[in-house]
């Protein structure tokens, strides 16, 4: 018997030790793999921007940059008024959707925080706001833009303009300000509201004075991050904002941003060392908000 | 004692209390006031969600009303300018290029996911997750443009006859690469979630980290990822620009281009979304009601595809 339990055991053991090698190398196999996945994460960035950088920076001067563009078939010029309009846009549409997505954002953090379920038309309102910005969130661009085009280009008649484009605009990126907003109230910590409160405040002079600030690096990394939306955000604009080359002068004219540019010459003019050269700077740009964002949210997270 | 306080000083005290009184009442005025003023533009959104389907709808409804629901849903061709508008081209070619840019990047994504939380050196993950941040940042024009000078003209090289290089091949790589971040990012959060004494007691039993990852790690974080690969489904049936730069335009059901049924990802094809911007500018009448019907389409099948990623996160997460 025992003779028998001993060779059992032993070749048990035996089995288990070259298990565990094969074990091992399916797991180096597999963490090969996943190795792999995470480098062509890395070559596809490359690929991409490295492609566009090689095809593009021949073609950036200063002359580039600061003359207009000029149209036609060879996309001559330069793309000195869609860097303005992309400007004027992305200050439009802010002004526009911040305080509105941060006035939501309040509400639903600071006033409607204890609301969730329950009768009464209130808690209704609160989820019947929730699910808008959910809803809103999940809308694909272009129905925005559609939305867009009939609502602010025809029926409002404000043609193919900054104001159309910007009210649009606006509308794609509120619930990408209310979310963030959201976020940086919650993380402000319980006791500075009860402070306030306990010093005879109204909530209000509570938010305004004490939560509020408490929170803007989150809700202004909110809003960088919008401002990256709407310089590469192309759909809406390509149907509310027309395409015109010239620098808009007021809010009812039309223009093209950085982002329309490129889809234009690449589409319309086969000029693709233009359209590249453009797609530089608007990488170099979202680069630049990218870091912007990292910095907000690393201040932001070290308190 | 009070009957000695000078008149003078009890009229003062009196004046400060009324004073203080006033100042409470104002500022509860004041709070009221922006209580209400908040909660408007907390109902903003949803007031632009009903806006957004009032008028779609709106817009749209004379084209239904006129094709047929029944006739934009199932019929194939698509010719304004004959009177002919069927939407089944397009939402083939919608949901074609999104299987296409499914096969390619949800592997690499979810392995990527993994790779990030699970195996990667502190170093690499850093370059890694940096890479992805900014892959999400890029503009889809970018991707497009990149599509149209590199993708297309290396698809054009595989010698099928009727292979023009744009079409759904080139389109569900582009795509492929940009939902990449998406999934990534709500995966890898989902595997994060996971807590670490399910490791743990995997590990403690003999399993290697491989066996932990797949026997315990993804399982427990199914829904997470599931919502994720859901929420990259509705980007890339919801993209526009990019599709329309590499996926040809063509108003055509795809279909294999030889016997070899994996050439239909050679076949143009026209998306939803790419009906809408490319036609948008110069339609009227019901072209142009048409075009917001196709809208109505491409929302509802927005609705299924996120709403299931809404059933899938509350059905199963915490």
């Amino acid at each position: 018997m025992g003779h028998v339990e001993a060779t059992l055991s032993r070749g048990s053991v035996g089995d288990r030790s070259s298990n565990l090698a094969q074990r091992h190398i399916v797991q180096r196999v597999a963490f090969g793999l996943l190795w792999l996945a995470g480098l062509t994460a890395v070559a596809a960035l490359l690929a991409v921007v490295g492609y566009v950088v090689v095809g593009g920076i021949g073609s950036i001067n200063l002359e580039f940059l600061l003359t207009s563009p000029r149209g036609g078939l060879a996309g001559e010029g330069g793309i000195s008024t869609t860097i303005v309009t992309t400007i004027y846009l992305v200050l439009l549409t802010i002004c526009i959707a911040t305080p509105l997505g941060v006035g939501a954002g309040v509400y639903l953090v600071e006033y409607a925080g204890e609301m969730r379920g329950g009768g009464g038309i209130l808690p209704r309102l609160v989820s019947l706001a929730r699910f808008g910005v959910e809803t809103l969130a999940g809308v694909p661009s272009i129905i925005f833009g559609l939305f867009g085009y009939v609502l602010f280009v025809s029926a409002m008649h404000f043609g193919f303009s900054l104001l159309s484009a910007g009210l649009a605009g606006a509308c794609l990126i509120l619930p990408v300000i209310i979310r963030t907003t959201e976020e940086a109230l919650r993380a402000v910590p319980r006791g500075y509201r009860e402070g306030s409160l306990a010093l005879g405040t109204t909530q209000w002079q509570t938010v305004w004075g004490v939560v509020l600030p408490a929170a803007l690096p989150g809700i202004i990394t909110g809003i960088v991050l919008s401002v990256g939306r709407v310089v590469s955000e192309t759909a809406v604009f390509y149907v509310t904002l027309g395409g015109s080359c010239r620098t808009p002068t007021s809010l009812l004219q039309g223009g093209r941003t950085m982002a329309l540019h490129v889809f234009y010459l690449a589409t319309e003019t086969r000029a693709f060392d233009k359209a590249m050269a453009t797609a530089v700077i608007l990488v170099v740009s979202i680069v630049l908000i990218n870091a912007i964002i990292n910095y907000l949210t690393r201040r932001f997270t070290m308190r | 004692m009070r009957e000695a306080v000078p008149s003078s000083t009890s009229r003062i005290l009196l004046g400060e209390t009324r004073v203080q009184e006033i100042d409470v009442q104002r500022r509860y005025v004041v709070d009221h006031g922006v209580r209400y003023l908040l909660l408007i533009s907390a109902l903003i959104s949803v007031f632009i969600v009903f806006l957004i389907g009032l008028f779609t709808l709106r817009e749209a409804w004379p084209a239904m009303q006129s094709i047929g629901v029944a006739n934009l849903l199932t019929q194939q061709v698509w010719r304004p300018g004959r009177g002919e508008f069927g939407l089944l081209a397009m939402i083939a070619g919608s949901i074609w290029v999104t299987i296409g840019a499914m096969l390619l990047g949800v592997p690499l994504a979810l392995a990527g996911a993994v790779f990030l939380a699970e195996v990667a050196p502190s170093g690499m993950r850093e370059v890694v997750r940096s890479a992805v941040e900014l892959l999400a940042g890029i503009p889809s024009v970018v991707y497009g443009l990149f599509g149209m000078v590199v993708l297309v003209p290396l698809v054009r090289q595989i010698p099928v006859s009727g292979n023009a290089g744009f079409g759904l091949l080139s389109a569900s790589i582009v795509l492929a690469i940009m939902i990449l971040p998406t999934i990534t990012n709500i995966a890898e959060d989902a595997i994060r979630a996971v807590p670490r004494e399910y490791k743990e007691g995997s590990l403690a039993l003999g399993a290697t980290h491989w066996q932990t990852i797949v026997g315990v790690t993804l399982p427990a974080a199914r829904s997470g990822i599931v919502a994720a690969v859901i929420l990259g489904i509705g980007r890339a049936v919801g993209e526009t620009m990019a599709m329309i730069m590499v996926i040809g335009n063509s108003i055509i059901m795809p279909t294999p281009l030889n016997s070899n049924p994996l050439s239909i990802f050679l076949s143009q094809a026209r998306t939803l979304t790419g009906n809408i911007a490319v036609e948008i500018s110069y339609a009227t009448g019901v072209h142009e009601s048409a075009l917001f019907a196709t809208g109505v389409v491409l929302f509802v099948l927005i609705m299924i595809v996120n709403s299931s990623a809404q059933v899938m996160i509350k059905g199963r997460g915490r």
